[in-house]
């Protein structure tokens, strides 16, 4: 009786597996909407699925920090001014600016006709709104410390929006974008995260998390023609080798590339090469001996291949770096930097032998488990080493641990990380290095750095301010500050249809002008 | 109904053992949710901002005695990590891991009783042998790897199977069965020789009895011994067994869920783990000790159906 | 008939043991020798098929996989016996204090054991890395923790089972001590189910190596260990195919073989069987 119904439900089951298979050839179609294979490319559904890996921290701009996050919400959201690919600025939801000679008057003319998602024209009300929320002025905690050095902000009529400083700060223009300050409707107020509206080239439809962020075309965006494409899903992909696969299969349209495999997917995929803007590097903490002695540093740079770990870490999508600016600043840079430690394991001995190591010392490298790159790193970092007499033992934590231990408790010898891009040279500079800055995890301390700082936001001529940068760039490299090893590539492979992509010396993916051409 | 009682109290004094592990864990756990959240990007105003907001300013104990007062209310709180309800998060991705250890179970049982059906007649000659050592292999096989190999030789091969994320069953069952067939084979696997061997063994054990004897020296045909009498009294110490392969498979779904981006309770408990999100990490676990246990309970339960000498103990 | 069953039941255990003496041996000449050094970097000779210098070929550093592979069954054997060591001694202490006691001594420990095993392994392992930190000793520590409970069952049910036979209660009249009776006389009794239990927890160690690996934790680069190794291989899987089949099959083998003895010890001892 029993085995009777087993039997039966057995059979039941084994029915249904069949059916579904059968079916499936027709059914197929639906499953594949969000993809565009061969066959579809007919009629092109201008719709894309856009890997990322992992999920935004928040979706309200204000609250949001992890650059994953901008990467894809700043689809959504504006500021008044806009990013270009090239890491200068140009007018967003301003339509013009005029700073006052002092440097201390700002006076923005805001666009008209700008509508919201949910329909709303964007109104003087709306801005003040922004920067109050921001500022900690609408009765709730302030959400950013760029805005410390604002006076006053007013719109003396419905066009027109002025913010004044306390201090010229010739990187102040920085802090407008959608990434720093968003601008954002009133009426949404307490939605922002739930249900956030903006003005940008794509709406809000849903997340889930985990899964995806799903956003559908803005048919009243101002931008006379844009967007292209009728639907953006970011599908969230941790692990970045079923990622290309996924790419493979055709179930993703953009995906980042691992370097290893490149050579696997060229050829039939549109292959883009971004200069991250990132420095990755490899460095102490310099209140600690030995780290404290820059003889030691620099020994530890000129022991350190940095051939070696952008061949087989980055497989050669690489740029060595000398400093923490990489090239894709233009002319911010300082060349000639990255050769000023060529590899020399002989020197590199004298030098700790003259800082009173000449038998070397042991000592911990503590990198995060995140992403394999850093463990990669450290091996090469332990292996070069050890050819100088310096005893290195690795230490993989989590990447909570590692925030909390190394970046934040500062209590670490040595790591290795990568600092993210920023459009501009000042914060390139300055954060994380500075000892103005909080996120100086390094510990850096240097009185004439510490004053370039400061000086060049005084200066307003650029000839001038990159003449500063290129100072604060060698002391750097002389003091050996870190092992500036290399700004790497991102290698974006999409669908060969897929055109419009554009790369911005920091992580956003750029949906405006993406389309799929036949 | 003493029985079922004594089940019930059992199920809820290790529910609570499980949360009290998880919270003196969690206590030394080094790691912060909100700066792992917000990673090298943030200012301190808005780590602070936050961290006041969702109360992690307070003493954890606190925090699990509020814990502790939702659940009895039916409120497992808010997730840290996606400021939402626990609650909203587990029954999105319920569904998900349901399917995929459903499926995976089907696929057990369908290959391992023929299986181990088949090897039992043959008991001892080159083919069962080589069924047991071929299935073994199987369950020496790290599970990650397998999905990969799975994905780099029938996903990629065959446009039929999707290798990651989730189709619902309600939206195409051919969809959803294109997600979570490689992913449930993977699971699958290593359990089919662990029930390829008890069904193996279990009708080993009920050919030597006497009945059999008896009934086969009555003339009975061979098919109609092994499938009226052998097979059905085989049954029930092979259900004892997939009380096991449950909890195994619910354990399995974690590491495959991610191999596969499946969004499914597996993954969203590695990704609170490493978030360090306390509520959803407590809503996780409480979810798959229910239904660990829930299962033995059932298995419990069945079994002293199937054999009435179980309730007298 | 019975000459085949005898036969089948030694392929398991000949196999097993075969495999199990095999990697011991290459642990063994590790210590001496290795073709290559096993961390030293070669960068030019990176990702090298299989053949000349490189039996397994080499991996993305240039070093030679086949004597990480090596040196790998070190930390394969010093995960799994550590693991099993603190598996069994605690697992044995803990089932035996249960099953031997009884009432609400044996209540209090199977529930915890039992709200142990409801929590699925690699999470625990996940947190308890995180907890002691990484590494060998780290690692077989966390995977030590989560292998008792299972050691407990089984030890409590023997100790339960042996509590009131004859010899016990002739020894309990004669003044035993209750620590003498638990482990001079009931342990060897129930040692062989203990000891097939061991075995099975070594594979699942190795399998949870691995797994900790997938998630970036487990044994510390660059000790060579299995996981690890398989880890990194997933990056090359279809340019540099080998990568992955060297650790693969190394893991794949050793716990297959480990399986293989625990079901040949357990056929052995089961008494049905032996008919």
């Amino acid at each position: 009786m029993q085995w009777k119904k087993s039997g039966l439900i057995l059979l039941t089951v084994l029915m249904a597996i069949v059916m579904a298979a059968c079916s499936s050839d027709g059914e197929k179609t639906t499953t594949t909407s969000g993809t565009t294979d061969g066959q579809a490319a007919t009629d092109a559904p201008q719709e894309i699925v856009v890997r990322v890996n992992d999920d935004p921290d928040f979706l309200d701009p204000h609250k949001a920090t992890a650059s994953i996050s901008y990467q894809m919400i700043l689809n959504i959201f504006e500021g008044l001014m806009a990013p270009e690919t090239d890491g200068s600025l140009k007018e967003g939801l301003a339509e013009s600016y005029e700073i006052s000679e002092n440097g201390l008057t700002y006076t923005f003319k805001i666009r008209q006709g700008v509508k919201f998602h949910n329909g709303d024209d964007l109104t003087m009300e709306d801005i003040q709104y922004s920067f109050d929320r921001l500022m900690g002025k609408n009765g709730g905690e302030k959400m950013s410390n760029s805005f410390d050095n604002v006076a006053s902000t007013e719109a003396p009529d419905a066009s027109t929006f002025v913010i004044k400083l306390k201090e010229p700060n010739s990187n102040f223009l920085y802090s407008l974008t959608g990434r720093q300050s968003a601008i954002i409707p009133k009426s949404n107020d307490g939605k922002h995260n739930e249900n956030p509206i903006g003005t940008g080239p794509f709406a809000f439809v849903k997340y889930a998390p985990g899964t995806n962020l799903e956003l559908k075309k803005n048919e009243q965006y101002w931008q006379e023609g844009l967007p292209y494409l009728n639907k953006v899903t970011f599908a969230f992909q941790s692990d970045d080798q079923a990622a290309i696969m996924s790419l493979m299969a055709n179930e993703v349209d953009l995906t980042s590339v691992p370097w290893h495999r490149v050579s696997e997917v060229e050829g039939s995929y549109n292959l883009s090469h971004q200069n991250n803007n990132s420095s990755l590097i490899v460095t102490f903490n310099e209140t600690k001996a030995p780290f404290d002695n820059v003889k030691v540093r620099q020994a530890i740079n000129y022991a350190i291949s940095k051939a070696d770990i952008i061949d087989s870490v980055f497989a050669g999508y690489a740029v060595p770096l000398g400093s923490n600016m990489s090239p894709a600043m233009g002319d911010f840079q300082k060349k000639g930097l990255e050769s000023m430690y060529e590899r020399d394991v002989e020197k590199a001995k004298a030098l700790l032998a003259e800082a009173g190591y000449p038998d070397g010392f042991k000592t911990k490298i503590t990198v995060s488990s995140h992403n394999d790159i850093y463990s990669n790193i450290a091996q090469i970092v332990v292996a070069n080493l050890q050819e100088i007499g310096i005893d290195v033992e690795i230490e993989v934590v989590e990447w909570g641990i590692w925030l909390d231990r190394v970046y934040f408790g500062r209590d670490y010898a040595m790591t290795t990380i990568d600092l993210t891009g920023r459009a501009s040279a000042f914060e390139v500079l300055n954060d994380y290095i500075s000892t103005n800055d909080s996120e100086n995890f390094f510990l850096f301390k240097n009185e004439e750095y510490d004053k370039i700082m400061a000086d060049v936001l005084k200066e307003t001529d650029q000839a001038k301010q990159i003449e500063y940068y290129h100072r604060a760039q060698e002391i750097l490299a002389e003091q050996a500050t870190a092992v500036y090893i290399a700004d790497y590539q991102i290698v974006w492979g999409s669908d060969k249809q897929v055109t419009g992509l554009k790369s911005y010396p920091f992580w956003f993916h750029d949906m405006s002008e993406v389309k799929f051409s036949n | 109904m003493m029985y079922i009682l004594r089940r019930i109290i059992l199920l809820i004094t290790t529910i609570l053992l499980v949360s009290i592990i998880t919270f003196g864990v969690f206590q030394i756990l080094p790691g912060d949710p909100v700066r792992t959240m917000l990673g090298t990007e943030a200012d301190p105003t808005q780590i602070e901002n936050l961290r006041s907001e969702l109360g992690l300013d307070r003493p954890l104990y606190e925090q699990y005695v509020d814990w502790m007062k939702g659940l009895l209310t039916g409120q497992l709180g808010n997730s840290i990590r996606f400021s939402m309800p626990v609650k909203e998060l587990l029954f999105d991705r319920l569904p998900v891991t349901m399917s995929l250890a459903g499926l995976t179970l089907i696929i057990v049982l369908i290959i391992s009783l023929p299986l181990g059906m088949f090897a039992a007649r043959r008991q001892n000659k080159l083919s069962d042998v080589s069924l047991s050592t071929v299935t073994q292999i199987g369950m020496a096989v790290p599970s990650f790897w397998l999905g990969m190999m799975l994905i780099l030789y029938i996903g990629l091969q065959f446009s039929f199977f999707k290798i990651s994320g989730y189709i619902p069953w309600t939206q195409s069952v051919a969809g959803a069965l294109s997600t979570l067939i490689l992913p449930a084979l993977t699971i699958a696997i290593p359990q089919i020789a662990v029930n390829f061997r008890y069904v193996r063994t279990a009708i080993l054990e009920q050919v030597q009895l006497d009945y059999v004897r008896t009934i086969r020296s009555k003339g009975m045909s061979e098919q109609n011994v092994m499938y009226k009498h052998v097979l059905k009294n085989s049954m029930i110490p092979i259900l004892t067994v997939f009380g096991l392969i449950m909890a195994e498979v619910v354990a399995g779904t974690i590491i495959v869920e991610q191999v596969f981006s499946l969004p499914g309770i597996g993954q969203l408990l590695i990704t609170a783990i490493s978030n360090r999100d306390f509520p959803l990490v407590q809503g996780i676990v409480m979810y798959i000790t229910v239904a660990v246990v829930m299962i033995n309970f059932i298995v419990d339960v069945l079994y002293s159906v199937l054999d009435p000498r179980i309730r007298l103990r | 008939m019975k000459q085949l069953q005898r036969y089948t039941k030694k392929i398991n255990l000949v196999i097993g043991l075969l495999v199990i003496v095999g990697f011991l041996l290459v642990m063994i000449v590790s210590f001496f020798y290795t073709p290559h050094d096993v961390n030293a970097m070669n960068i030019p000779e990176k990702l090298r098929g299989p053949g000349g210098a490189y039996m397994f070929g080499t991996d993305e550093f240039g070093r030679d996989i086949f004597s990480r592979i090596m040196k790998g069954t070190q930390t394969a054997f010093a995960v799994g016996l550590l693991t099993v060591a603190i598996g069994t001694i605690f697992g044995i202490l803990i089932g035996g204090i249960a099953g031997y006691v009884g009432g609400w001594v044996d209540e209090i420990f199977m529930r915890t054991m039992d709200a142990l095993m409801a929590f699925p392994g690699i999470i625990l392992a996940l947190m308890l890395v995180a907890v002691f930190g990484p590494g060998i000793t780290n690692t077989a520590i966390a995977l030590g923790i989560i292998a008792i409970p299972a050691i407990a069952r089984i030890a409590r049910s023997g100790f339960v089972q042996q509590r009131d036979s004859e010899y016990v209660l002739a020894a309990k009249l004669i003044g035993v001590k209750p620590y003498s009776i638990m482990f001079r006389h009931i342990l060897p009794n129930i040692s062989s189910q203990i000891i097939v239990a061991a075995t099975v927890t070594f594979a699942t160690a190795m399998l949870a190596e691995a797994a900790l690996s997938y998630l970036g934790l487990g044994v510390q680069p660059p000790n060579p260990s299995w996981g690890r190794m398989l880890k990194d291989s997933q990056a090359y899987l279809i340019g540099a195919p080998w990568y992955t089949y060297a650790p693969g099959g190394a893991i794949t083998i050793l716990v297959l073989g480990l399986y293989m003895l625990s079901n040949a010890l357990r056929d052995f001892m089961d008494p049905r069987s032996k008919s």
